[in-house]
């Protein structure tokens, strides 16, 4: 059974005391209820738990987690995932800037749209790939210095028609990782270094696998979604400073 | 048609031109060998990575390269016979003062390459050094200085805010504190150690600065490389440090140790990130940092997380949140024009650290104009900065930990007098196992087993023995403070602390007095 926390008039440090206490106590479940600007909701928690969050949550949802997974039925503010090492957040609604920052495990889907330096410096290790998916549209720098991880920008359910699908800088001093974006993205949008490449199978099969699960956790029509051409964007050199220096 | 394009295509191609490389003519050092001494044994090969010893098979005989020599003195540390003198070449230029070799041979190294000059250690300008125009007060006749050998002397210091005020109760004729304080982190001697990653420096001498620290009751600090497996049982004595890159940043590696340094910059190179190229990012290198072995290593130049004192407080309170609340955060910055100011909004934003690194600051690899000329002494930002939070009546709400060219305990004392709770130390704890500052760490040659992770080189020291001189070296340090001390008639490095009155400065003008806030010697 669901635990439920009425977040209520709480400030953010007892309201983490709580949850932390919840958690310790056994549940698997927890319903925070009203939440209102709460900053560092679960941050630095190491635990599978789900969390269901009604409200918008404030800075850095989530950081420096392990292990829980999140469902905003909202918006979220700046800062989710922020060094996020395992588990999941799922905004129902439009996320803020720092999405994901330097995150290297786990996965943040966003139904609509997300603000600037999202994915900045998204690093992978072994088996473990942070994975971004964007069902809107994003703000400059999307995935800039990225050194690992997916970023998967769809550009579809987005509250910004006349924006393009990304802002500017996309991938500016991108160095590992990937990203996936369907129907493109223009030249003008982009950092400098980058390759844009169609896709091969095991990109496909890649692209396939995060986007069925994010339909699924988000009701969104799949096969709507890949009825469109992707492009990959990756960076041309994984030692961008390679060759930069004189000694 | 031109005739001339026609003809040239029928003509047979011309050699490739041979590159002239002029930073490879003019050689700093001179590789000074005595034919009388020399047996032949060829150590000086095996001992020097950057291959400036050669064998001449036809001859059989030893060739130098001399270019090639970094100046490190491996080979003649290590010669058995006492054949090799490394010496400052002899060749000149002609004698201009604007025009020195040093920057001539730059200009060459540029035009060769086209790229970025790239250097190591601290700022090697000769700029003023404050800590050598500043000297110490001693008791005489009307007050009797103290011998720490007879009398107890005081050199533990607690880091973290102080309250503004104490409440006390009497119940029962005891007295009772009623101020929660804390958490505090206790150090025995006011001297710890400088961040430096695992990957830029060995894993041994990370297991030495550890142990060391243990032994003195001291912290040192993981830079931010990540923290090796094999050191979390030092976690009591660790400052795990979070920087732009976020490497090997998690919660097990948050909670590791008893403060997280969040660094904003570093004097050596105020303003920019750092990398650590993909050469030196080895298998062990890349299970710490979490990433593939051989790739960059960046860091960017702003946490882009953080653009304001506001954004800045956002990840301090996120430290604390994930560590729930046991951890000191620390901010460490770069000592830039506008420290003070800076250093308040980090006090404000709730640090409990705030660590200046001055403009002499060490590095393993910056770029040189960074590392020669951006940033300010840390004698003058400390200054400055106490100076400034006293005035906002919030000193107490923070401690203050500089670093950046402490090269002797006087200095030590001189900048706790300056204002200072303690300070970083870290490239007197490299010299200290064998570094000869010849400035090239960022090779990842290191002849003496320091700034490499060369499985074969570092085997060149022993943790064992990096402990021991490292320890040796704070262990003189904290007699040597006790003998200031009790000869300035003090019991205790509280009295001493912010206490300007006990400076003095000699030949220093009325700008720098004022910043300082000491009297001239005389007055």
């Amino acid at each position: 059974m669901a635990f439920e926390i009425d977040a209520k008039d709480l400030h953010y440090r007892e309201l983490n005391k709580l949850i932390r206490k919840a958690i310790a106590e056994g549940h698997k479940h927890l319903v925070l209820k009203n939440i209102n600007g709460q900053r560092y909701i679960a941050a630095g928690v190491s635990a599978e738990v789900d969390i269901d969050i009604y409200g918008v949550p404030g800075l850095d949802l989530g950081a420096f987690m392990r292990g829980p997974r999140i469902r905003v039925h909202g918006n979220t503010q700046d800062g989710a995932g922020n060094t996020m090492d395992d588990g999941k957040i799922i905004v129902e609604g439009m996320a803020g800037d720092v999405v994901g920052y330097a995150m290297r495990g786990g996965k943040i889907f966003v139904a609509s749209d997300v603000g600037y330096r999202v994915g900045i410096h998204m690093k992978a290790y072994m088996d473990k790939v942070p994975v971004i998916v964007i069902g809107g549209k994003a703000g400059d720098f999307l995935g800039e210095y990225m050194a690992g991880g997916v970023i998967i920008l769809l550009g579809m359910y987005s509250r910004y028609p006349e924006r393009p699908i990304a802002g500017i800088f996309l991938g500016t001093g991108m160095h590992g990782g990937v990203i996936y974006v369907r129907e493109g993205v223009p030249e003008t949008q982009l950092g400098a270094a980058l390759q844009i490449e169609d896709l091969d199978e095991e990109d496909e099969k890649v692209l396939r696998k995060h986007l069925e699960e994010y339909c699924q956790d988000l009701g969104y029509n799949l096969e709507e979604i890949l009825a469109t051409k992707f492009v990959k964007i990756r960076p041309q050199t994984h030692r961008p400073y390679g060759k930069l220096y004189a000694y | 048609m031109n005739p001339q394009k026609e003809n040239t295509k029928t003509s047979t191609p011309k050699p490739k031109r041979k590159k002239i490389q002029f930073s490879k003519l003019y050689p700093d050092f001179l590789i000074d060998r005595d034919w009388d001494k020399c047996i032949k044994c060829k150590i000086c090969i095996r001992e020097c990575t950057y291959e400036a010893h050669g064998w001449d098979k036809k001859r059989e005989t030893l060739t130098e390269d001399h270019v090639k020599c970094v100046g490190c003195h491996r080979c003649e540390a290590m010669c058995p016979t006492g054949a090799i003198t490394i010496k400052k070449h002899p060749s000149a230029f002609r004698e201009h003062d604007t025009w020195k070799p040093w920057f001539i041979k730059n200009v060459y190294k540029q035009a060769d390459t086209g790229g970025v000059l790239l250097a190591a250690t601290g700022c090697a300008i000769p700029f003023r050094n404050y800590w050598d125009h500043l000297v110490l007060d001693a008791c005489q006749v009307t007050n009797p200085p103290i011998d720490p050998l007879r009398e107890p002397m005081e050199l533990r210091t607690y880091l973290g805010p102080k309250p503004d005020k104490l409440e006390v109760t009497l119940e029962d004729d005891k007295f009772q504190l009623q101020t929660k304080v804390g958490p505090w982190i206790k150090l025995e001697v006011p001297i710890m150690f400088a961040a430096m990653s695992y990957g830029a420096i060995s894993l041994h001498v990370h297991q030495g600065l550890a142990r060391a620290a243990k032994e003195l009751g001291i912290l040192y600090n993981t830079g931010e490389g990540g923290l090796h497996a094999s050191l979390y049982k030092y976690g009591s004595n660790t400052i795990v440090q979070c920087a732009s890159g976020r490497f090997g940043l998690h919660v097990d590696y948050l909670n590791a140790g008893v403060a997280i340094e969040i660094k904003i910059g570093q004097g050596a190179k105020p303003g920019i990130g750092g990398h650590l190229p993909g050469e030196k990012v080895t298998e062990e290198i890349s299970k710490t940092r979490m990433i593939p072995v051989g790739s960059d290593a960046i860091s960017p130049a702003p946490h882009h997380d953080i653009y304001s004192i506001e954004d800045l407080r956002g990840l301090i309170y996120a430290l604390k949140e994930a560590t729930e609340y046991k951890k000191l955060v620390f901010v460490k910055i770069a000592a830039v024009h506008n420290a003070p100011a800076i250093a308040s909004g980090i006090v404000r934003a709730g640090a409990d650290v705030v660590v200046l690194d001055g403009l002499r600051g060490g590095t393993g690899a910056a770029p040189t104009m960074f590392r020669d000329y951006v940033g300010i002494p840390i004698e003058l930002a400390l200054a400055a900065v106490d100076e400034r939070l006293r005035q906002e009546g919030i000193r107490n709400q923070a401690s203050l930990v500089v670093s950046g060219g402490i090269r002797c305990s006087a200095d030590v004392v001189k900048a706790i007098a300056l204002g200072a709770d303690a300070v970083y130390i870290g490239t007197p704890a490299l010299i200290a196992v064998g570094c000869t500052m010849c400035g090239h760490c960022f090779t990842g040659k290191c002849p003496w087993g320091i700034a490499t992770n060369n499985p074969e080189l570092i085997k060149r020291l022993d943790p064992e023995t990096a402990f021991e001189k490292i320890y040796n070296l704070v262990h003189g340090w904290a007699h040597e403070i006790q003998e200031l001390l009790g000869a300035m008639g003090l019991n205790s490095i509280e009295s001493l602390r912010g206490n300007r009155d006990k400076l003095r400065a000699v030949g220093l003008n009325e700008v720098e007095l004022k910043i300082l806030g000491v009297k001239h010697a005389g007055e």
